[in-house]
């Protein structure tokens, strides 16, 4: 739905605009020129993607993601306090962000979303959210990946010298992305009534 | 320190598999499933993609993008932000699909080492879909009011988008 307001507003703008500069014929090319790009983009990024899908998920079978979990057992209790005790809704959550952190959509999607309906349920099953339910969304809205893979694919195809070594940057931005978000929960559940 | 960086990747994958072939894990089987998998994320990423690179390289050839980038570079350039970084800022936290291929445009245009495309780089890699995750949360768990979330959440973006510019300007000097 999104995704078609995004590409009609694209269009309708572009024959606009190409309508008040005189530009049609160069944005007719752009049309074929669009298309062919992105099957080129598919197959210059396909090799580093899947490598490092494979990569990741040699990790995963390895017990990484588990091992990660665990680790992740006791700063998640500090952070859902409300769900301290309770073993189903920390054991979601810490399977959750441990999947977030290697990169596995598919794999953070299904105890992310089990985690969400427990705090529900731990707070009473009202329709408004709970300062634990907010912490969690606000986490899996913000990006917690360590390896960017599809971005190292795509500086690949664009022929960069070393798709990587962004990765510090990325680390960086993450953190401070994560903390700001972290941050301002905490602030505004204080004065935000539910 | 160059020789170091250079060689992780392939460190990388050393430990990966000597750990995965230690624990005993199937190392031929599991590389080879996830790349199967890194497959069909491209299978189900490139419809959208020709969809949406078709409407950038539009909104180029018209002059759109040119225009937007110059309306909003004062503003972005207080920031910090490169100005041609302004639509990857407008799309992330709507469609990540949509940013995915903006982003590819601008390492394309700009050069993938270069200042545009280190930025355009870090700030997909370190932010999410905004929108989309707050409702894919919000309706399984039966949501009406979410609070606070989508101001924390975006404030979140701002803060990775900043980073972003100020991180890769800082570690890679032009």
């Amino acid at each position: 739905m999104v995704l078609s307001w995004v590409w009609i507003c694209m269009v309708g703008v572009s024959v606009l605009c190409a309508l008040l500069t005189g530009r049609t014929e160069a944005l007719s090319r752009g049309v074929v020129e669009g298309a062919s790009a992105a099957v080129e983009l598919c197959v210059a990024m396909g090799g580093v993607l899947c490598l490092w899908s494979g990569v990741m998920e040699v990790m995963r079978r390895s017990g990484l993601a588990r091992a990660l979990a665990r680790a992740l057992r006791r700063p998640l209790e500090r952070l859902f306090r409300a769900a301290r005790g309770d073993r189903e809704a920390m054991e979601a959550l810490s399977a959750n962000l441990s999947a977030n952190l290697l990169g596995l959509g598919n794999a953070a999607t299904p105890p992310g979303l089990a985690a969400a309906r427990r705090l529900r349920a731990l707070s009473g099953g009202t329709g408004a959210a709970s300062d634990a339910l907010c912490m969690l969304v606000v986490l899996n809205a913000a990006s917690l990946q360590l390896v960017p893979v599809t971005v190292a694919g795509v500086r690949a195809a664009a022929g960069a010298a070393a798709p990587f070594d962004i990765l510090p940057a990325v680390w960086i931005s993450s953190a401070a992305s994560v903390a700001v978000g972290i941050l301002s929960a905490r602030l505004l559940a204080r004065v935000w009534p539910v | 320190m160059n020789a170091v960086f250079a060689l992780s990747v392939p460190l990388i994958l050393l430990c990966a598999g000597g750990w995965a072939m230690h624990r005993g894990v199937d190392l031929a089987g599991a590389l080879t499933a996830g790349a199967g998998d890194g497959l069909r994320v491209l299978a189900r990423i490139l419809p959208t993609l020709v969809m949406l690179l078709t409407g950038i390289h539009m909104l180029r050839a018209s002059g759109a993008l040119d225009l937007a980038t110059r309306l909003l570079a004062p503003w972005l350039g207080r920031a910090g932000i490169p100005a041609a970084c302004a639509p990857l800022v407008l799309l992330r936290p709507f469609s990540g699909s949509g940013a995915l291929a903006m982003g590819a445009e601008l390492m394309r245009t700009y050069g993938a080492d270069s200042p545009v495309g280190r930025t355009a780089a870090v700030m997909l890699g370190s932010s999410e879909t905004t929108f989309y995750a707050v409702g894919v949360y919000f309706g399984a768990a039966g949501v009406v009011r979410g609070r606070y979330t989508l101001v924390a959440a975006l404030l979140a973006d701002i803060a990775g988008f900043l980073a972003a510019a100020w991180s890769a300007r800082w570690l890679f000097p032009a």
